[in-house]
């Protein structure tokens, strides 16, 4: 059915689009048998080690032989998914729907895009500068550039493989909400002085891209494309991060880090958005062995707020941002969203109980 | 002579696109005189927000990411 809808609604449905829509049903579908077969498969990995299943050594490499294949499949279709509605969006049309916005809405809006809108880390700088010269203003820019790169398939896709889609969830949710609300706050305290000055002096007319004509074709390969890029980027991070993570499933105590991580110990909560700072982004290989954490008696606030201040304030994106943004502004950048993150942490381990 | 302008701060697929321009216009015929833009005000200046981007003769074409071969030549040939 979904088969149909996708060929009606493309115009110039010719023979060779048709295939690739066929290829891709054919592909998902190969995509979801495989998937359905990989507890028997872990279970024959077991069974041919011949490691007993209860011993230290059993609990680990089961849990590597289930784990590894079932996060990098549910990554890819994730990144798959994502690369495809990402063919919708780009910066440019992101930033004609934010110009002049008022703050609030705005904020919200921003935030929003940027889980959509295509974004690399190297290309920061031209997209702070091409929205704020175009009359983005300040605290909606920083909305998009919070929720960017802390709200991505990355993230989301290894979250909801390891640690199941609720957390997931939860992490988008609170991800947007601190996203919205450090934007805002950045908006009210008026910092545009803070900018550095000749960013201050651009004045640029932004220009509105004619509109690309791409096909289904063209969204799938662009989907394909994501896949090939990240996927094939993080996966060693994410075999590796598995594999610290069996290795403590296996062998660390089951409540060792209750005191460390635990919900008493409060903390716990700022000791891990400090300690996630200078760790930069590698939410592919950090996931993994967070996941094991939780297992082992963390908190998942702690858990949450370690991840969001990881990916959200990395040391090499605050060093690119520091051609556009003055100390000063780069200071309460990270103090706002530090808070917010604080926040995060606390009330989600107040609320789970 | 066509004036191409690769606009991006030297990030690897900038350099990546400033080689397809070339590839593409020599296989077209076409002479280029390719230029890497890497200053942030002076990309700015041209009105786009994200990076790779190509400008020819004054004109920007693409926006965000590698572009496509057979846009390429469809710019170049215009």
């Amino acid at each position: 059915m979904s088969l149909n809808a996708i060929t009606d609604r493309a115009p110039a449905a010719g023979p060779s689009t048709a295939k690739w829509i066929g290829w891709t049903v054919v592909a998902l579908m190969a995509w979801g048998a495989v998937y359905s077969q990989l507890v028997p498969f872990s279970d024959w990995v077991m069974a041919s080690t011949q490691v007993d299943p209860s011993s230290h050594l059993g609990e680990a490499v089961s849990f590597f032989a289930y784990d590894t294949p079932k996060v990098l499949m549910l990554l890819t279709l994730v990144v798959f998914g994502m690369g495809v509605v990402r063919s919708y969006f780009s910066p440019e049309k992101t930033r004609a729907l934010l110009a002049g916005k008022h703050e609030g809405i705005g904020n919200v809006l921003a935030a929003s895009l940027g889980i959509v809108t295509p974004f690399c880390s190297c290309s920061a700088v031209p997209l702070f500068i091409g929205f704020v010269s175009a009359g983005v203003p300040l605290g909606v820019t920083f909305s998009f550039l919070i929720s960017a790169p802390m709200v991505n398939e990355v993230a989301l896709g290894l979250l909801f493989g390891l640690v199941g889609w609720k957390v997931a969830l939860t992490y988008l949710g609170f991800g947007l909400g601190v996203a919205i609300v450090s934007g805002w706050i950045i908006g009210r305290l008026h910092l545009e002085h803070w900018l550095e000055e000749w960013v201050r002096n651009i004045r640029s007319t932004a220009i509105v891209m004619p509109p690309e004509e791409l096909t289904v074709v063209d969204r799938i390969k662009a989907g394909i494309e994501a896949v090939k890029e990240i996927v094939g980027k993080v996966w060693p991070w994410i075999i590796a991060g598995i594999a610290v993570g069996a290795f403590i499933h296996g062998y660390v105590p089951a409540s060792l880090l209750a005191s460390i991580m635990g919900r008493d110990a409060w903390w716990s909560v700022p000791a891990a958005v400090v300690i996630g700072i200078p760790m930069y982004s590698n939410a592919a290989g950090i996931i993994p062995v967070v996941e094991a954490f939780i297992t082992k008696g963390a908190a998942l606030g702690t858990v949450l707020a370690f991840m969001m201040s990881v990916i959200a304030l990395s040391l090499p994106e605050m060093i690119i941002l520091r051609k556009v943004l003055t100390i000063r502004l780069i200071a309460v950048f990270v103090g706002v969203v530090g808070t917010g993150i604080l926040a995060v942490g606390f009330l989600f381990n107040a609320l789970f109980q | 002579m066509k004036d191409v302008k690769v606009l991006g701060p030297g990030c690897k697929r900038c350099v990546t696109t400033a080689e397809m321009v070339q590839t593409e216009a020599d296989k077209l015929g076409v002479p280029v005189k390719v230029e890497k833009v890497t200053d942030y005000a002076a990309i700015a200046g041209y009105g786009i927000a994200s990076t790779p981007g190509i400008v020819i003769d004054g004109k920007v074409v693409h926006a965000g990411g590698l572009p496509k071969a057979e846009d390429l030549a469809r710019w170049l040939a215009a």
